[in-house]
C-alpha cells in the first residue's frame, strides 16, 4: 500500500490541498483565538451581574445568576483550553515511551506491559477520571492534567507499539545498534523521529477527547474554580432554563461541538495525508 | 478470504492447539479465554479500589469543610472505611465482600450498596442493548449506500458527516437532541426520564427515544466507518470480481457476497462500542435523568460515596469484560479458518 514515489510535492502544499485538513485547522484555531482573546475582549466582568436571571438582555441573554451568557462563554473558554492541552501532550509523551519501550524490548515485558494496558482499557475515560475524583474534595487544575492525560496513556500506547514494532526490525536501527549505540539512544534518534507522522495525527483525536472529557467533566460538576465561568458548568449551571434561556445552553453546548468538530476533522485530515500521500 | 479482517485479534491469538480434538480444544479455548477474563477483573478490581481510596483523603473529601470540625465525625468514618488498617488488609476485605455478594454499605444513606444499586443494573442493560438493536441496521445501512457510492458525492458527505458525529461529546449530542426535539424547536418528546418509584423507564417508551437517540449518535459513526472499510476491501477481492463476472447483479453481489463477509469485523467493532457503552452511559444518564447505573455513579462520585462508586464500576467493567468475551466466541463461531483452527 505504500506509494512513496519520490517526486511528490512538499508536505506543506499537500497539506492545503487537504479539505478536511484545512477546514478543521480554521476552525480549530478560531476557537482556540476566541477562548484566548476572549477574555480580553469580553463586554462585562466574568461575575459581573448585569441584569435579573434568564433575560434576554445582551447578544445572548443572561444566566442563572443574572451574569452575561456572551461574556462567560468568551471567559469560559481558557482553562478548557489549557487542560486539554496539557493532558494531551502528557498522554501522548507518556503512552509513546510505553509503547516504544514495549515494542523495543519485546518477549515477556513487552507481553506484561500490553496486559496491563488492556485492563486500563476496559475502563471509558471519563470512568478513571470519575474514579479518581471519588476521594478528592475539590480537584486542582493539575490532578485533571493528571487523570486525562494518564487516561490517554494507554490508547496511546497501543498505537505507538503498533506503529514501532514496524520500525524496530528495520536496517537502520539494527545498524545503530550494531555501531554499539546506547538503547535509549537509539529509541530517541532512530525510532521516534520515524513516527513523527502516525503520532502526530493520534495527538489531534487525543486533543478531541481531551476537549469532550474536560466538558464532560464540567458538565458533571467537576471544576477545578467554582464560580468561575468554564463551557462545561456553564451548560449544568443553566440546562433548567433550556426552553425559556435558550442561548445560555446552547452556545457553550455549540462552542465545544464545534471546536470538537474541528481538531477531529484536523487529526483525520493528518491521517489521510500520511496514508495516501496526499489527496 | 485472508484479508477481510481488518480487526483480526481474537483470530490472531488463536493458536491451533496441537494433539487436541474437537470438543476438548474448544473447552481448553475456552478456558484460557475465561482464565484471560477473570484476570483482567481482578487487576481492574485493583485498579478500582486504588484509585478511589489511596489516591485521595477519603474522609476529608466527605465532610468537606466539616473536617476540622467534627472529631467524631471523622473517627465515625475512618472506622466504617476501615481506614486505621493497612491498605492491603482493606483490599482483601473489600475483595472478600465482592465475592459473597456483600457490596458494603453506602455512605450517603446507610443502606446496603446492593439494594440501592439492583434495579437500576436492569435499566442500563435495557437501554444499552435497545440502543445497540437501533444501532445495528442503521450502522450497516449507511456503510452499505456510502460504500456503493464509494469515492463519489454521497459517499465523502456521509463520511464528513459522520467524522465529525464521532468527534462530538455525548452531551453536546444529547442537549442538542434536546433543544430540536423536546424544548425549543419542537416539544414533541419529553426532555427527561421521569419514572414514578417502582418503575422502570420502558413503562414510558417516549422517554427513552432520546436517550437511545443519543447513544446511537455517539457509537454508530465508529461502527460505520469500520463496516465501510471492510466492505470496500471485500468488494476488492477476486471472489466479487468472479461473482460479477458470472452475472451477479450488483444488489446481490453486495447483499450475499460482501454484506456477509463483512459481519465478523462488524462484530469486533459493535462488541467494542457495547463494552465502552457500559461506561459510555454515564453522561448520556446524566443528560436525561435515566436512572441507571451511570447515572449512579455520577451521583456517588459527587457524594464521595466510595463503596458505591466501587461496586458501580466493577459492574460496569465485568459487562465490559462479558460482552468482549461474547464477541470472541461469536467472532470464531462465524469464521471457518479460525473455527477449524481450534476444532482441528
Amino acid at each position: 500500500m505504500s506509494t512513496t514515489t519520490p517526486a511528490t510535492p512538499s508536505t506543506l502544499r499537500r497539506a492545503f490541498r487537504q479539505k478536511r485538513l484545512v477546514a478543521g485547522l480554521v476552525i480549530s484555531v478560531l476557537v482556540i483565538l476566541f477562548a484566548l482573546l476572549g477574555p480580553l475582549l469580553a463586554p462585562h466582568g466574568e461575575n459581573e451581574v448585569v441584569g435579573p436571571p434568564f433575560t434576554g438582555k445582551g447578544l445572548l441573554g443572561t444566566d442563572y445568576l443574572g451574569q452575561d451568557v456572551l461574556s462567560r462563554l468568551m471567559y469560559g473558554g481558557t482553562e478548557i483550553l489549557l487542560i486539554a492541552v496539557l493532558s494531551t501532550i502528557l498522554g501522548v509523551v507518556f503512552g509513546t515511551l510505553i509503547g516504544v519501550v514495549a515494542a523495543y524490548s519485546g518477549g515477556w515485558w513487552d507481553e506484561v506491559i500490553m496486559r496491563l494496558n488492556d485492563v486500563t482499557l476496559a475502563f471509558p475515560q471519563i470512568l478513571l477520571a470519575l474514579l479518581v475524583l471519588t476521594s478528592v474534595d475539590q480537584p486542582k487544575a493539575w490532578i485533571v492534567v493528571l487523570i486525562i492525560g494518564v487516561s490517554h496513556a494507554p490508547r496511546v500506547a497501543r498505537l505507538a507499539r503498533g506503529v514501532a514494532l514496524g520500525i524496530v526490525s528495520r536496517d537502520f536501527v539494527y545498524a545503530a545498534e550494531a555501531l554499539g549505540e546506547k538503547r535509549s539512544r537509539v529509541i530517541v534518534a532512530e525510532v521516534l523521529p520515524n513516527m513523527n507522522a502516525p503520532l502526530l495525527a493520534e495527538s489531534g483525536l487525543r486533543l478531541t477527547y481531551s476537549i469532550g472529557l474536560v466538558g464532560a467533566l464540567g458538565f458533571l460538576g467537576f471544576t477545578t474554580n467554582p464560580g468561575g465561568a468554564n463551557w462545561g458548568v456553564m451548560i449544568r449551571e443553566n440546562q433548567l432554563a433550556l426552553s425559556t434561556q435558550t442561548w445560555a445552553v446552547l452556545a457553550p453546548v455549540l462552542i465545544i461541538g464545534l471546536f470538537t468538530v474541528g481538531t477531529n476533522l484536523m487529526a483525520d485530515g493528518i491521517a489521510q495525508l500520511n496514508q495516501r500521500g496526499g489527496d | 478470504m485472508a484479508d477481510v479482517a481488518t480487526l483480526p485479534e481474537p483470530l490472531a491469538e488463536v493458536a491451533p492447539p496441537r494433539g487436541r480434538q474437537g470438543a476438548s480444544a474448544w473447552a481448553a479455548w475456552l478456558a484460557r479465554r475465561i482464565g484471560l477474563a477473570v484476570l483482567t477483573l481482578w487487576l481492574v478490581s485493583i485498579l478500582v479500589f486504588v484509585a478511589t481510596t489511596a489516591l485521595g483523603d477519603p474522609v476529608r473529601a466527605i465532610l468537606g469543610k466539616d473536617y476540622n470540625a467534627n472529631k467524631a465525625r471523622v473517627a465515625q468514618l475512618t472506622d466504617q472505611l476501615n481506614l486505621n488498617e493497612s491498605l492491603i488488609t482493606r483490599y482483601f476485605h473489600w475483595l472478600g465482600g465482592l465475592f459473597t455478594g456483600d457490596l458494603g454499605t453506602s455512605i450517603a444513606n446507610q443502606r446496603p450498596v446492593s439494594e440501592l444499586i439492583g434495579g437500576n443494573v436492569a435499566n442500563t442493560l435495557v437501554l444499552v442493548l435497545l440502543s445497540a438493536v437501533v444501532m445495528i441496521p442503521v450502522a450497516f445501512g449507511i456503510a452499505m449506500i456510502s460504500a456503493n457510492y464509494r469515492g463519489r458525492r454521497p459517499d465523502t458527505v456521509i463520511q464528513t458527516v459522520l467524522l465529525a458525529l464521532a468527534g462530538l461529546p455525548e452531551f453536546v449530542t444529547g442537549i442538542l437532541l434536546v433543544a430540536l426535539f423536546s424544548t425549543t424547536v419542537f416539544h414533541w418528546l419529553p426532555a427527561v426520564t421521569l419514572v414514578p418509584p417502582g418503575g422502570h423507564p420502558w413503562g414510558a417508551p417516549k422517554s427513552m427515544i432520546l436517550p437511545i437517540a443519543t447513544l446511537v449518535l455517539a457509537v454508530a459513526p465508529y461502527v460505520s466507518r469500520i463496516v465501510r472499510s471492510t466492505l470496500l476491501e471485500v468488494l476488492d477481492s477476486d471472489y466479487v470480481e468472479l461473482a460479477r463476472l458470472k452475472g451477479i447483479p450488483e444488489t446481490v453481489v453486495m447483499r450475499k457476497h460482501a454484506l456477509l463477509n463483512a459481519i465478523v469485523p462488524g462484530i469486533q467493532v459493535i462488541a467494542l462500542q457495547l463494552a465502552w457503552l457500559a461506561g459510555g452511559v454515564v453522561i448520556v444518564e446524566t443528560v436525561f435523568n435515566y436512572p441507571g447505573i451511570g447515572f449512579q455513579l455520577v451521583d456517588s462520585v459527587r457524594n464521595h460515596d466510595i463503596p458505591m462508586v466501587q461496586a458501580l464500576s466493577m459492574i460496569m467493567a465485568g459487562i465490559y469484560v462479558g460482552v468482549n468475551l461474547v464477541a470472541d466466541l461469536l467472532s470464531i463461531l462465524l469464521t471457518p479458518r479460525a473455527r477449524t483452527a481450534i476444532s482441528g
